[in-house]
């Protein structure tokens, strides 16, 4: 019998060679192919959809509800350029993007919404509701610290990726930070350290102040940076008292401040809160009355041009710090204001603009990471550094997950040109200004994998 | 000294509105023996009277703003100006004051309406079930507002003229610098004059004497002939609208929204039991007294040495009198001191 006539018969060594080369062949992908990923189980995973969902929990209702308003026009704008309608807004001046106007991952944006009424609780019912029920991939939004937080931590516990909309409180990215967790809006330490100099600058270092304060997280963060910095200028704190959130009338706080002996009102309050405030001290003549020799002055550490809208008059002149302001001249800015202002007939606010980028910073991350898996799109966002979306050169701190950009101090204006130019612009404060070290806030970012 | 007359003017401004609200919901359980949770909707509609108004008067048309170049910008011209010009301005800038002349038969209708479709049912029924019903009332009232006016405060301003303040200062020989927002003195004074009629009213007419009568007795003047009924359908109409005119007034100093009545509901429910179950001057002098004292307690004087002190002061002196005192400050001898 001829050797050749044999049937081939599998031996030892026949046997490892074959499982050797299949075992190269099936791994090639994963070291290899982008999305090899989307072999890991995860929450709301699209895998063969055509769609991707998006959560936006904002305040629809509450003392925040005209910011919420306008983060939610800012979303639905983001996601009709995301999709490839519009005229693409600031996907044309992202850099660098691999944003196609083509969905996210070619899947077409869909979104749910939710009221978080400014409210903890109201706000992680409705994030769970969008996670558990709507599908949501991710969920963006804010308006209120307290708020931004608790669904923070929901979001961490429930392994889906939370892109804070308007949230300032130290905590946010300090104390509080989740791995899950990415605010690209600035905070309190950065107003105060924006903000202080120029106050020097212009009520001098001899200055007694008077903190009304919003009673909640964001409140006790702003009172404390603005106190951190107006007192190592030298100027002191009579009193610093906390008022309930949606108080309306805020009389009875802002009497015992006309005989105080404080010079400086501090409003730690924002929204409504703030327009309520602010008119009703104007009306108890705070802005005519002469104390210590000096006039009284009052600030706001954080206003937006919908706050300016409804404060009217009573704004003219006072100083805050702001993320961002429609009339910027930059490339990024321009064109947002020019999409959203023919979209919606009115400039967006800058808890739009930080919503909008947000959105955008999100698609592009699970672009780049080739996946939706949240580990992976977290990874590319930590230390992702990116110009062209209205703030100049911004990275996103892998150790804290806080965007760091140049910081506005604005002014009420005192000669609006149009309806909506109700900012001045007082100075450009950059971003090596207001940066500190992530040790300063503390926290804990949390694991990966959840 | 300065620091006490503010305080003062404050507290009397703050106890104005409580002492209003107090009075309608006195003459409505002394009257009626109702207890009735939907009084402070009815604050709350009487707000929302001088918000529709407002609405109706600034009705627009739709201007292109040529200083945005940027995109296609609008601006609201109400048609009144269009039409009027400069005392089309003067009417819309007095939608407050005006409204008043809209609230009136509007609250009296509203009120009107309750007691005959709603009320009038559940007079001899227990307290828990009137308060279960009314409170009810007062939640669908809430819903129905929020559906159409949305959930969100909505500014009302006061009259340009009184938009200021006043030198207070002056006027009492102290301080000149020292001003009080003019609208909220208005408040005060329209309080007072609202107070005095009602108490007039009750004390100087035919149907006063009648109602007092009724309440006092009821079965009595009704042997006697008297359609008492009938004449507690008006004081039911009358209570609703003082707690409307109490909210139409209040408009500029709190910009109105769907829940403001509940917040004042549970203060005025205070008020009346401090004052005295049924006791008109007692709800009129608590209200003014527990404004006074809230005023007081918010001092940084007070409030450095008692954190929190204004926000729990009305409920803990009316634990104390309550304590001390089961009836109430004026209330009658023998009622709710079981």
């Amino acid at each position: 019998m001829k050797k050749n006539d044999q049937t081939p018969s599998l031996n030892r060594r026949g046997f490892i060679k074959t499982a050797g080369a299949a075992g190269v062949v099936a791994s090639a992908p994963m070291i290899f192919m982008k999305g090899a990923y989307a072999a890991k189980d995860f929450r709301n995973d699209p895998k063969d959809s055509k769609t991707v969902t998006l959560g936006f929990n904002v305040p629809q209702s509450g003392p925040y509800a005209d910011e919420g308003a306008d983060e939610l026009r800012a979303y639905k704008l983001a996601v009709k350029h995301l999709n490839g309608e519009g005229d693409g807004g600031m996907m044309k001046t992202m850099k660098p993007s691999m944003l196609k106007g083509n969905g996210i991952l070619g899947k077409k944006v869909v979104f749910s919404t939710g009221d978080t009424q400014t409210k903890s609780d109201a706000a992680r019912a409705s994030a769970k509701r969008m996670i558990e029920k709507d599908g949501a991939l991710m969920i963006t939004g804010g308006s209120s610290s307290g708020v931004a937080i608790a669904v923070q931590g929901l979001c961490q516990e429930m392994g889906t990726i939370f892109m804070a909309g308007l949230t300032h409180s130290n905590d946010t990215t300090g104390k509080d930070k989740r791995r899950y967790g990415f605010r690209h809006f600035f905070n309190t330490e950065m107003s105060g350290a924006a903000l202080g100099p120029v106050l020097e600058k212009e009520y001098g270092t001899d200055r007694t102040a008077y903190h009304l304060t919003a009673d909640y997280t964001w409140g006790w963060s702003q009172e404390g940076s603005i106190k951190k910095y107006t007192e190592a200028m030298g100027w002191k704190t009579k009193a610093a008292v906390k008022t309930p959130v949606g108080a309306g009338d805020f009389s009875q706080f802002i009497t015992p401040v006309l005989n105080s002996g404080a010079d400086t009102l501090i409003l730690n309050h924002y929204g409504k809160d703030m327009v309520n405030s602010l008119t009703q001290a104007v009306q108890f003549g705070l802005r005519d009355k002469q104390v210590n020799g000096k006039d009284f002055q009052i600030v706001v550490p954080l206003f937006s041009r919908l706050m300016a809208q409804g404060a009217g008059e009573n704004i003219k002149g006072i100083l805050g710090s702001t993320n961002w302001n429609w009339a910027l001249k930059d490339e990024g800015s321009q064109a947002f204001v020019k999409s959203f202002g023919a979209e919606y007939g009115q400039p967006p606010s800058m808890a739009a603009h930080t919503c909008y980028v947000q959105t955008l910073l999100y698609a592009n991350a699970c672009e780049m990471a080739g996946t939706f898996y949240p580990p992976e799109v977290i990874k590319a966002l930590e230390g992702f550094k990116f110009d062209g979306m209205g703030n100049g050169a911004t990275e996103y701190r892998a150790e804290d997950h806080q965007c760091f950009k140049d910081v506005l101090v604005v002014r009420g204006n005192q000669n609006p040109s149009s309806q909506f130019d109700l900012l001045e612009v007082v100075q450009e404060v950059p971003r090596a200004q207001v940066e500190y070290k992530p040790e300063l806030l503390g926290g804990d970012l949390g694991p990966y994998e959840v | 000294m300065d620091a006490i007359l503010i305080q003062l003017l404050n507290g009397l401004d703050k106890g104005a509105a409580y002492a209003l609200i107090a009075l309608g919901l006195t003459l409505a359980f002394g009257t009626l023996g109702i207890v009735n949770f939907a009084h402070g909707a009815l604050f709350m509609l009487g707000a929302f009277c001088a918000v529709s108004f407002q609405k109706i008067l600034t009705i627009s048309k739709k201007v292109k703003d040529e200083s945005i170049t940027f995109f296609d910008a609008y601006k609201e011209k109400p048609y009144l100006e269009i039409w009027w010009g400069d005392t089309g301005t003067a009417i819309i800038d007095y939608a407050v004051p005006l409204s008043i002349l809209m609230a009136i038969p509007v609250m009296l209708l509203i009120g009107f309406i309750m007691e005959r479709g709603l009320i009038r049912h559940f007079y001899k029924r227990s307290h828990a079930e009137q308060i279960l019903v009314t409170f009810g009332l007062a939640i669908i009232i809430q819903e129905v507002i929020r559906h159409f006016f949305g959930a969100n405060p909505i500014p009302t301003p006061a009259p340009d003229v009184v938009s200021g303040s006043a030198a207070v200062g002056v006027f009492f020989g102290l301080n000149e610098n020292l001003v009080y927002p003019w609208w909220r003195l208005i408040y005060l004074a329209f309080s007072l004059a609202i107070i005095s009629a009602v108490f007039a009213f009750l004390k100087f007419t035919t149907f006063g004497m009648v109602v007092r009568a009724g309440m006092a007795d009821r079965e009595t003047v009704g042997l006697l002939g008297i359609n008492i009924q009938k004449r507690f359908t008006i004081v039911f109409a009358i209570a609703a609208l003082v707690a409307g005119l109490a909210g139409v007034m209040y408009a500029p100093i709190l910009p109105p929204d769907y829940h403001m009545g509940m917040d004042f509901l549970v203060l005025s429910f205070v008020v009346v039991v401090v004052g005295g179950m049924g006791s008109l001057p007692g709800a009129v002098a608590a209200g003014f007294l527990l404004g006074i004292l809230q005023s007081f307690a918010s001092m940084t004087e007070v409030s450095s040495l008692f954190p929190g002190i204004d926000q729990i002061i009305i409920y803990l002196v009316a634990v104390i009198i309550l304590l001390v005192r089961p009836r109430g400050l004026m209330g009658r001898e023998g009622v709710f001191e079981d």
